[in-house]
C-alpha cells in the first residue's frame, strides 16, 4: 500500500495512511479513538511565540498535534524546529532570557500557564536527544533512572520495567547480559535507542524526538525508524529530521518551517505530493536548505 | 635556518629539557634525603682512635671533609678531618668531636666495644667490666658482663614497661576518672547543689579511687626497688662509669655483627622509628605519635573540606547566575590560595579558638574554666583551619569537574522529570567525583605538608596523649597533638643537640614524604575506579 512518488530524480517512499485493523494490532492501545474516524488531537498550539533575548525564534505557530501519531517538523536549519519542539515540554526554561507568547495546550491544560508543574509535565512529555546522551551509569541505572525520580524503589518493578522498555526499544538482546556495564561503552546507535528506552520507561503520553537520527549509520537508523512506528501505536511522537526521505517513511503528519514561521502542515503523503506553498516546495525538492 | 625554527623542533627540545631539570630537581632531592634518611638506622662499625698525643677516642666516624683553607697557595693537596660521634655524653658534655687526620696515630676496631642505647644521655660507647646487681657483682670480664648483659636486659625492658603501663594505663586510668568526677561535682556545684546524695556518692567515690591509686603507686616503689642492676663499664679514656640496667633500651657490639644481624638491627630500628614513643626529646625513639597526628589531621580535614568545597563549587556553577559578582568571587577563591599560610592560622586561632572554642567553653565545660578545653588549640581547630587553607583547591578542582559535564546529560535527566536538584545529586556529581577526588588529593598533600598554621592552632613538641585512646569518647577533638612537620622543624632546628638530631630530621622527612604518597595513591587508585565505572564515551 505504499505510494512512491517521483519526481524530479527524488523518490519519496510515503508512510501508508494508518488503517484501523492496524491501530489494533497492539493490545496496550489506551484508549483507541473509534476504527477510521480523525485521531483526537492531543496537542494544540496557539499563536505560539518566542524570543531568545531581542531575536524572535517562532512566530504566530498554531499547529494541532494528533494523538498517536508520529508528527514530523522539517525546515532549513535554524528556522526554529528544536525550539519549537523543546517548547513542548518546556525544556527552554533552562535557556536564560526566553520569552514564550501565545500558549500551547495539553489535553486542553496549557503548559506555559504559570501554576503548571513542569515536573508533571515532563513526566507527560518525554524527550530524546539528537545527539545521544546517555548517563554515566550502568545501562540498568540508565533506564531506571526516571522510575527511580518518579519514586519507584522495588526491585521487581525496576526490573520489569527496564527489560519492557530495552525491548521496546529493540535493544535488549543486545545488552541482556551487561546490564551493569557501563552505558557510555555501548556504540552510537546503541547509545540512541538506550536513550529511546530510558524515555519510555516512564511511560510518557508524549516523546519528542530531536533528529534522532542524524548521528547514525543506515542500519542504526532503519532499526529506529521502525522502533519509531512501533512506538507510535502506543505514543504520540513529534519528530525533528533533515532527512526528507525520513520524515516520508515515518511521520503521519509534516510540518514545514521557515524562519520561525510554520509555512504549511499537511498529511505527510500531501506534503510530500501536493504541497500548496512555494517555500515546501523549494525545501522538499533541494533547492534549499 | 628559518625551517629549523619552523619545523618546532627547538621548541620540543625546550619543552624536553624543561621536563629533565625539574624532574632532576626533583629526584635530587628525594635523593638527598632517602641517602641521608635511609642510612642512619644502619650499625655503622665502631672505630678506636689514637692519636699522636695519644689520646683514645672510640665512636662512629660520621663525616669526612676537607678542611677549609683560604690562605693555602692553589694547588696544596686538601686536609681532611672527621667528625666523630663518640657519645657518652654524660662524661664528655657533647656527643660530637672534630679529628684532623694529620692527628690520628692508629685506626683500629676492636671487637669487644659495646653500644648502649640509653634513656638518657644519648648513646654509650665503651668497654664493660662486669655486670652488679646491688652490691654483689653478677658477672666479671667483658665476655661474661656481655653474656649477663644480653640475658638480663629484656627482663629489665620488660619491668620498665609493667612500670610504664601502670603509670600510664591504671595511674592514667584513674585520674582520667577522678577528673571526671572532680569536673561533676564543680559542675552541680556552679548550679548551687552543695550537697545531696549523689554528691556524697561522688566523693566516695573519689575517695576509693585515691585508694587504689595508693595501691597503685605502692606496686610501682616495689618494681623499682628490683631495678637494681647496673652495668660497670670503662669509656675512652679509661674512665670507669656505671649505668643502671634500666636506663638502658638497645645493647649491640657492632664490630662483631654480620651483614645479617645488621639487617636485623636495622629492621628492628626502623620498626621502633615508625610505632615508638619519642625519647631524649625527640632526638631518639620513634616518631608514632606525630604519623598518628599527621594522619588523623589530615582525615579530619578531608572530611571538612570535602562537602564545603563541593558544595561552594555546586553553588557557584550550577546555582548562582554568572556575571560579575561570580566571577569576582571566583578571583577571590582562587587568590585565596595565594594567602600566605601563617595568616591562616592567625584567622584559626582568632576565629576558631578564641571565638567559636571559648564559646563552646562558656556553653559547654563550664566547670573546667578556667582551665579552656576547646579554646585552647586542638586538632579539630588545626584541621578546620587546614580545610578553610585547602578549600579553594578542591572548589577550583569541583568546578572544573562540573564544567565539563555536558550539557546534555543534564537536560536528558531534566527531561526526564528531575528537578535541577535531583539531576545535581544523581547524575552530576557522580560524574565529577575523579574530578573531586583530585582536588582532595591535592589538598590532601598541601596540608600534610603545612607546618606554620599549625604551630599556632594545635601542634605541640610533645603531647601527652593521642587524640584517639580508650577513654569516651574515644575522639579527643580538643586534644592536641603532634606532626610530623613540625617535627622536622622543631628536631633540626629547636633541639638541644642538632647534629645528633639530624638524621631524624632526614628520616622524619622520608617517613612524611611516604604517607603523602601513601595517601595520594589510595585517593588515585580510588579515582581510577571510579573513571572506570564512569569510562568516557568513545563516541
Ligand atoms: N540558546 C539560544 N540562545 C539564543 N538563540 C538561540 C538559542 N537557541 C537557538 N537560537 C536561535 O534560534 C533559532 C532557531 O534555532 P533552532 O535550534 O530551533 O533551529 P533548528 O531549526 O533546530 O536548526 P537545526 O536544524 O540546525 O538544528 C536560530 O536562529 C538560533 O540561532
Ligand atoms: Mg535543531
Amino acid at each position: 500500500m505504499e505510494t512512491a512518488v517521483t519526481e524530479r530524480g527524488w523518490n519519496f517512499k510515503v508512510k501508508p495512511a494508518r488503517q484501523s485493523s492496524e491501530q489494533h494490532s497492539s493490545g496496550a492501545v489506551r484508549g483507541t479513538p473509534a476504527a477510521g474516524a480523525a485521531p483526537r488531537t492531543l496537542i494544540q498550539i496557539r499563536g505560539l511565540g518566542l524570543r531568545y533575548g531581542e531575536k524572535a525564534a517562532l512566530e504566530d505557530i498554531d499547529l494541532a498535534i494528533p494523538q498517536r501519531r508520529v508528527t514530523a517538523f522539517i525546515g532549513p536549519s535554524g528556522c526554529g524546529k528544536s525550539t519549537l519542539l523543546r517548547c513542548l515540554n518546556r525544556m527552554n526554561d533552562l535557556v536564560d532570557d526566553v520569552r514564550v507568547t501565545g500558549e500551547i495546550l495539553l489535553d486542553g491544560v496549557n503548559i506555559y500557564d504559570r501554576r503548571t508543574d513542569v515536573v508533571a509535565l515532563r513526566q507527560r512529555v518525554g524527550m530524546v536527544f539528537q545527539k545521544s546522551n546517555p548517563f554515566p551509569k550502568s545501562i540498568y541505572d540508565n533506564v531506571a533512572y526516571g522510575l527511580r525520580i518518579a519514586g519507584a524503589r522495588r526491585k521487581n518493578a525496576l526490573d520489569a520495567a527496564v527489560e519492557k522498555s530495552l525491548k521496546s526499544a529493540a535493544l535488549w538482546d543486545e545488552v541482556t547480559d551487561r546490564l551493569r556495564a557501563s552505558a557510555l561503552a555501548l556504540s552510537g546507535g546503541q547509545q540512541q535507542r538506550l536513550c529511546i528506552a530510558r524515555a519510555i520507561a516512564v511511560e510518557p503520553e508524549v516523546i519528542l524526538m530531536d533528529e534522532p537520527c542524524s548521528a547514525l549509520d543506515p542500519i542504526a537508523t532503519a532499526k529506529v525508524e521502525s522502533l519509531i512506528h512501533e512506538l507510535s501505536q502506543r505514543y504520540t511522537i513529534v519528530i525533528v529530521t533533515h532527512n526528507m526521505q525520513q520524515a516520508a517513511r515515518v511521520s503521519d503528519l509534516t510540518a514545514f518551517l521557515y524562519l520561525g514561521k510554520l509555512v504549511e502542515v499537511g498529511s505527510t503523503e500531501k506534503i510530500f505530493t501536493a504541497r500548496d506553498k512555494r517555500e515546501t516546495e523549494d525545501y522538499i525538492t533541494g533547492r534549499f536548505g | 635556518m628559518k625551517d629549523f625554527w619552523k619545523s618546532g623542533d627547538p621548541f620540543v627540545w625546550l619543552t624536553g629539557a624543561m621536563l629533565a631539570l625539574s624532574l632532576l630537581m626533583v629526584t635530587g632531592l628525594v635523593t638527598l634525603v632517602l641517602v641521608n634518611g635511609l642510612g642512619f638506622f644502619w650499625p655503622r662499625g665502631v672505630e678506636r682512635l689514637v692519636l699522636d698525643d695519644g689520646t683514645v677516642v672510640v665512636g662512629e666516624v660520621s663525616e669526612r671533609e676537607a678542611i677549609p683553607a683560604p690562605d693555602a697557595p692553589l694547588g696544596t693537596p686538601a686536609e681532611y678531618r672527621l667528625q666523630v660521634k663518640r657519645g657518652n655524653r654524660d662524661v664528655e658534655g657533647s656527643d660530637f668531636l672534630w679529628i684532623d687526620e694529620a692527628r690520628i696515630a692508629r685506626r683500629e676496631r676492636p671487637a669487644d666495644v659495646v653500644v648502649l642505647e640509653r634513656r638518657e644521655w644519648g648513646n654509650f660507647y665503651g668497654e664493660i667490666s662486669a655486670l652488679r646487681q646491688a652490691d654483689r657483682a653478677v658477672a666479671t670480664g667483658p665476655a661474661e658482663a656481655w653474656a649477663a648483659l644480653e640475658g638480663r636486659l629484656s627482663e629489665a625492658l620488660r619491668l620498665h614497661e609493667e612500670i610504664f603501663s601502670i603509670e600510664k594505663g591504671e595511674i592514667g586510668a584513674n585520674n582520667h576518672a577522678q577528673e571526671r568526677l572532680r569536673l561533676r561535682l564543680r559542675g552541680r556545684e556552679l548550679r548551687g547543689a552543695r550537697d545531696g546524695a549523689e554528691i556524697d556518692a561522688a566523693h566516695r567515690e573519689i575517695a576509693s579511687l585515691q585508694a587504689a591509686y595508693q595501691q597503685s603507686v605502692e606496686r610501682l616503689t616495689r618494681l623499682r626497688q628490683g631495678q637494681n642492676e647496673r652495668l660497670v663499664a670503662t669509656i675512652a679514656g679509661g674512665r670507669e662509669v656505671e649505668i643502671p640496667l634500666d636506663k638502658i633500651v638497645r645493647a649491640y657490639r657492632p664490630n662483631r655483627m654480620g651483614a645479617f644481624a645488621k639487617a636485623g638491627f636495622y629492621a628492628t630500628k626502623l620498626w621502633e622509628f615508625v610505632s615508638a614513643d619519642p625519647r631524649e626529646s625527640n632526638t631518639e625513639g620513634g616518631v608514632f605519635p606525630a604519623i598518628f597526628g599527621t594522619v588523623m589531621m589530615v582525615m579530619i580535614m578531608s572530611v571538612l573540606v570535602t562537602p564545603l568545597g563541593i558544595v561552594a563549587a555546586v553553588y557557584l556553577r550550577e546555582y548562582a547566575k554568572q556575571g560579575p559578582f561570580v566571577s569576582a568571587v571566583r578571583i577571590a577563591v582562587n587568590n585565596l590560595a595565594g594567602v600566605p599560610s601563617i595568616v591562616f592560622g592567625v584567622f584559626g586561632v582568632g576565629f576558631f579558638i578564641y571565638t567559636i572554642g571559648g564559646t563552646v567553653d562558656r556553653w559547654f565545660f563550664p566547670e573546667a574554666l578556667p582551665t579552656p578545653t576547646f579554646g585552647t588549640g586542638g586538632i579539630l581547630w588545626a584541621s578546620l583551619t587546614l580545610a578553610l587553607l585547602t578549600v579553594p583547591v578542591v572548589i577550583v578542582a569541583t568546578e572544573e569537574g562540573l564544567a565539563a559535564v555536558p550539557r546534555g546529560v543534564r537536560e536528558a535527566s531534566l527531561a526526564l522529570a528531575a528537578t535541577k536538584f535531583e539531576t545535581t545529586w544523581r547524575v552530576v556529581l557522580p560524574a565529577v567525583l575523579p574530578s573531586i577526588l583530585t582536588g582532595l588529593i591535592l589538598a590532601m598533600a598541601r596540608a600534610a605538608g603545612e607546618v606554620a598554621p599549625l604551630m599556632i592552632t594545635g601542634v605541640v613538641k610533645l603531647a601527652p596523649a593521642l587524640p584517639l585512646d580508650g577513654f569516651f569518647p574515644f575522639f579527643h577533638f580538643e586534644r592536641k597533638f603532634m606532626h610530623l612537620g613540625f617535627h622536622i622543624y622543631d628536631v633540626g632546628f629547636q633541639s638541644p643537640n642538632v647534629d645528633v638530631a639530624r638524621p631524624m630530621v632526614y628520616m622524619t622527612t622520608v617517613l612524611l614524604l611516604t604517607i603523602v604518597l601513601f595517601l595520594n595513591l589510595t585517593a588515585i587508585l580510588l579515582r581510577n575506579r571510579l573513571r572506570r565505572r564512569l569510562q568516557v564515551s568513545a563516541v
